[in-house]
């Protein structure tokens, strides 16, 4: 009863707060200063056809440093509290033809979709971390399809570890050598603007990140899959 | 308009989140209930860089850079959220597989280990 109570209180208070935000919410007209300067200066500054990539990768690439950190972070966690916590592994009922035969049809095609997002994230809607889950979402397939496979965790360790460090050298390559800065993008010429080879290093940022949030979903999916990591304990 | 659609759908999507995250006694639909809180939250995040008439930052030609675009800072925010959000979910989920490998069952009143 008193537990009903304070829910009901806890959800008026939040609703007033909320409504009174709705109630005094007009549209926005101009943009402002710092999102005016990065859509008028952004694609001549950097080359970036899809300005929402140039913020993340470019002007605020350190908080994405940040980010990918914190997704590191959180897949060994899930990884050790899994790993200390495992029972004895259960036999689990096979997917059924239909899945089995559409996940090995489909995973080369869902991957390669994937690259194709992360690959063209400086040109159209995408990048590394929309690509990545799309990756992701074919390992789960997969997972689904055959949950008693046993996936080994080496190759998407090597993998994740090795893009995190391209990201990082790449990022420090800017600082050191030519560029501006940390991360800056024009360590090698910009190119034509608009083409696939274009915006200095974004596009091989995206895709190594692309491939790290990858192998690193991939890794939590298949872990929260269960008792398949048995590979590195023997 | 569209936008204070938005606003309106994302501040209703925050509540029933919440509303489920509180009543749910099952660890699973509290984490669901979280989920559709980070959902309304994201779409508030995106609909408050709504600029009127604008369309999506994304530049065709060097020309186009007088034209009106949304505000493109709030739109990176959400896809740093949306990550972080899925991250805390898998915790959230490990956390839960593992209460279940202890106990046997995913109903919260059953944990009374810090109840007092």
């Amino acid at each position: 009863m008193v537990r009903k109570a304070f829910t009901l209180l806890m959800l008026i208070a939040v609703g007033m707060m909320l409504l009174g935000f709705v109630m005094n919410f007009t549209e926005k007209t101009a943009l402002p200063e710092v999102s005016s300067h990065y859509i008028e200066k952004g694609p001549a500054e950097l080359g970036s056809a899809n300005i929402v990539t140039a913020v993340v990768v470019t002007y605020r690439g350190l908080d994405t440093l940040g980010e990918v950190t914190i997704l590191f972070a959180a897949a060994a966690v899930v990884g050790l509290l899994n790993h200390l916590n495992r029972n004895e592994s259960s036999i689990r009922r096979e997917g059924s033809e239909l899945l089995n035969t559409a996940s090995t049809l489909l995973f080369p095609l869902i991957f390669l979709f994937g690259a194709y997002v992360f690959i063209n994230g400086h040109l159209s809607p995408g990048g590394g971390f929309q690509g990545g889950a799309i990756i992701a979402s074919g390992v789960v397939l997969t997972v689904l399809a055959n949950p008693n496979r046993k996936i080994g965790h080496r190759v998407l360790s090597i993998i994740e570890s090795l893009s995190g460090l391209i990201y990082v050298a790449l990022g420090a390559a800017g600082a050191l050598l030519i560029a501006n800065g940390f991360l800056d993008n024009r360590i090698i010429p910009l190119g034509e603007f608009g083409s696939l080879f274009s915006a200095g290093i974004i596009p091989v940022i995206y895709s190594v990140i692309g491939l790290k949030v990858g192998s690193e979903l991939s890794s939590v999916v298949i872990t929260l899959n269960g008792e398949t990591i048995e590979e590195d304990a023997k | 308009m569209i936008s204070t659609i938005a606003v309106s759908t994302g501040s209703l999507l925050v509540l029933i989140g919440l509303w489920g995250a509180l009543t749910n006694r099952d660890i699973i639909r509290m984490i669901v209930g979280f989920s559709i809180f980070d959902v309304g939250i994201h779409i508030i995040m995106i609909s408050i860089g709504y600029i009127s008439g604008g369309t999506a930052p994304i530049i065709s030609s060097l020309s186009e850079v007088g034209a009106s675009f949304v505000d493109p800072v709030p739109q990176a925010l959400v896809l740093t959220a949306i990550v972080i959000g899925l991250g805390i979910t898998a915790f959230m989920l490990t956390y839960a597989v593992n209460m279940y490998n202890k106990k046997g069952t995913l109903e919260i009143d059953k944990f009374e280990e810090l109840k007092w």
